[in-house]
């Protein structure tokens, strides 16, 4: 079966691995925003606490991914809970980091004339820090993305969604006539999957990026 | 448009601030009483505390001890967000924030204090016209699109918005070229005429602070007011070395910038208009007892001198005739500008123009000199009496504390 017909035969499964796939790094990736920007604004203004937060999180990136879903595996069973806790934790380096020293990268004389002109603590946050920076955020984001993208596909180990699943059975199967068909399907659909989700960044950009300061 | 809030009275009594781990305060005892309406000056070398007073009275920098009063009401501890909103504050480069629209960064405050959205649209607009921007032209525009002068009008605009009596300027326009700041610091004279607010503004520049200034602090290290008083007196009677040594060489050339043209006498100068025929032009030359005549165009603007060989050569038409009139002064300019004016003239004499660069009059050298010599001798009589007036009442001190406290104990 040459690998067009593999595509044309088995379109169904795939779409709904790819569906899948799409949607699982897209809800860990909202999760892990919210609390790596959460992360960044208490961390950043001071030296220490951000540093913690960026060696932290840095350490959990060096953890293997098969090594950490083994681990979460006993304790918190198989499918969806170890893929979610893993991507999640996996995806926050890049936007802790980035929400860091885009915070920090805010003009001090405009956080004065912030303050000068009477804005309160939360109104300063976002007003006028969190949107200015807010492109770095938002770089982050996108790093952090293509990478869950990859590591997304090494759930399906512990029996999670996604497009893993159709790498596994090929590697699993090497030496039948399907095996090659299925490693590639897989591994081409998140690759696919990775495009798609980059140029809706950019689009997210244009759209939440005010005029004034888009390069 | 409801009448604009005028000025308040700021009073500072004995603002410190000391900073932990510094073993001297970094402002010491402040004193100080700002008259409602007042532009004072803040101007000493750098690292002298004088931002850091400035700073104090919208609380940026909490004071570690001492009072602040803004028009009788004690505001050292009321909420300080709530301060800032009554008190505007403009800083260097404008501090405008890129990702918000000229409108937009005009608008903060009012929207923070909650004025429904119609009123803030008209005040944005006023405002905008107010500090000379085109709002068609400028409302939807981002900091970035502005150029520097134009950002700094904007910050003006922006610390006015929600009408404070008081208003903080730091360096505001330390960022932009001389040029521009010269325009700057006419708007702000301008601008001060019209609303009356109090301003408190902080420079280190001593020439920028004796054209801006109803009074001038002068400020040496932790804040210790050197002298604090018109800028007329400092510069014809300053306290001590301190303060002379940074009023610098050339003070009466400086002082030629507190007067303005308007303030002297101009002498009127034979005229005539494009329109006339050439034989009135004739006529009035020869009568006018000059060889020399003014020659308007038709809106009756500067246009050309005239001499008596110009007219001969002339034959018939005065396209080519005479010299083109190559400067001249408005009544708002100072007497420093006039001078320059005066000195790079060929004939030593310039027109002066209203509003609209129309003819007033001319002023000379002769006139000029007059005046200065005039004006000199006025402030040495003053500064004399000022004198006067000190020695006599630290006798009457002396002469209390010489009493005893019984003949002024009320108790």
């Amino acid at each position: 079966m040459s690998f067009w017909e593999y595509l044309g035969n088995r379109h169904q499964q795939l779409l709904t691995d790819a569906y899948q796939h799409a949607s699982a790094v897209f809800q860990c990736m909202v999760v892990a925003t919210l609390i790596g920007v959460l992360i960044g604004i208490v961390t950043y203004r001071s030296d220490w606490a951000g540093s913690l937060a960026t060696v932290t999180t840095s350490t959990i990136l060096t953890i293997p991914s098969l090594a950490m879903i083994g681990l979460l595996i006993p304790m918190v069973g198989l499918g969806v809970p170890p893929t979610v806790i893993a991507l999640t934790l996996y995806g926050l380096l890049p936007i802790v980091r980035n929400s860091i020293v885009g915070l920090r990268g805010v003009d001090p004389s405009l956080v004065d004339a912030a303050r000068g002109i009477g804005m309160s603590r939360l109104m300063r946050l976002m007003r006028v820090e969190l949107p200015l920076a807010w492109p770095p955020i938002l770089t982050g984001i996108r790093v952090s993305t293509q990478m869950l993208m990859g590591i997304a596909a090494i759930a399906a180990y512990a029996s999670g969604p996604g497009l893993g699943n159709e790498i596994f059975r090929g590697i699993g199967s090497l030496g039948s006539k399907n095996a090659l068909n299925q490693v590639l399907a897989g591994t081409l659909g998140i690759i696919v999957l990775a495009l798609l989700f980059d140029a809706a960044y950019v689009l997210i950009g244009r759209l939440t990026i005010p005029r004034g300061i888009r390069a | 448009m409801p009448e604009a809030t005028h000025g308040a009275t700021i009073e500072l009594e004995n603002l410190s601030k000391r900073y932990p781990g510094n073993p001297g305060p970094a402002v010491d005892n402040v004193n100080m009483e700002i008259k409602a309406g007042e532009l004072v000056i803040f101007v000493g070398p750098s690292g002298c505390g004088k931002s850091t007073t400035l700073k104090m009275i919208n609380r940026l920098i909490e004071p570690t001890g001492g009072r602040i009063r803004i028009n009788g009401e004690d505001v050292t501890d009321i909420d300080p967000v709530k301060l800032r909103r009554k008190v505007g504050y403009a800083i260097q480069s404008a501090g405008l924030f890129p990702h918000m629209t000229v409108a937009q960064n005009i608008a903060l405050v009012p929207k923070m204090i909650g004025w429904p959205k119609a009123r803030i649209k008209a005040r944005v607009e006023e405002l905008l016209d107010l500090v000379g921007l085109d709002p068609g032209e400028f409302r939807a525009r981002y900091p970035r699109q502005l150029s520097g002068g134009q950002q700094q009008r904007v910050g003006v605009a922006r610390a006015l918005a929600a009408d404070p009596p008081v208003l903080l300027m730091d360096e505001p326009f330390g960022a932009v070229d001389p040029i521009t700041r010269d325009h700057l610091q006419d708007e702000l004279i301008r601008l001060q005429h019209e609303l009356h607010k109090t301003i408190v503004f902080v420079t280190h520049d001593f020439d920028e602070a004796i054209k801006l200034g109803d009074r001038i602090a002068v400020l040496r290290e932790r804040s210790h007011i050197a002298q604090f008083d018109t800028p007329e007196a400092i510069l014809t009677n300053p306290a001590d070395d301190f303060v002379s040594g940074f009023v610098g060489a050339g003070a009466a050339l400086k002082r030629l910038n507190l007067t303005r043209v308007r303030d002297v006498e101009i002498t009127d100068y034979p005229n005539v208009t494009l329109d006339d025929p050439l034989q009135e032009i004739f006529n009035r030359l020869r009568g006018s007892g000059t060889d020399e005549i003014l020659l308007l165009d038709k809106r009756g603007r500067p246009y050309k001198w005239l001499r008596r060989g110009d007219l001969m050569r002339a034959r018939g038409s005065l396209a080519r005739a005479g010299t083109l009139v190559s400067d001249t002064v408005t009544r708002d300019a100072t007497l420093r500008d006039a001078l320059e004016a005066v000195l790079t003239d060929n004939a030593g004499r310039v027109p002066v123009t209203g509003r609209r660069g129309e003819y007033e009059g001319v002023v000379d050298m002769e006139t000029l000199m007059n005046s200065v010599h005039e004006l000199l001798e006025a402030d040495r009589l003053e500064a004399l009496e000022a004198q006067h007036e000190l020695e006599d009442l630290r006798a009457a001190q002396t002469h209390a504390e010489q009493e005893g406290p019984g003949g002024v104990t009320k108790a």
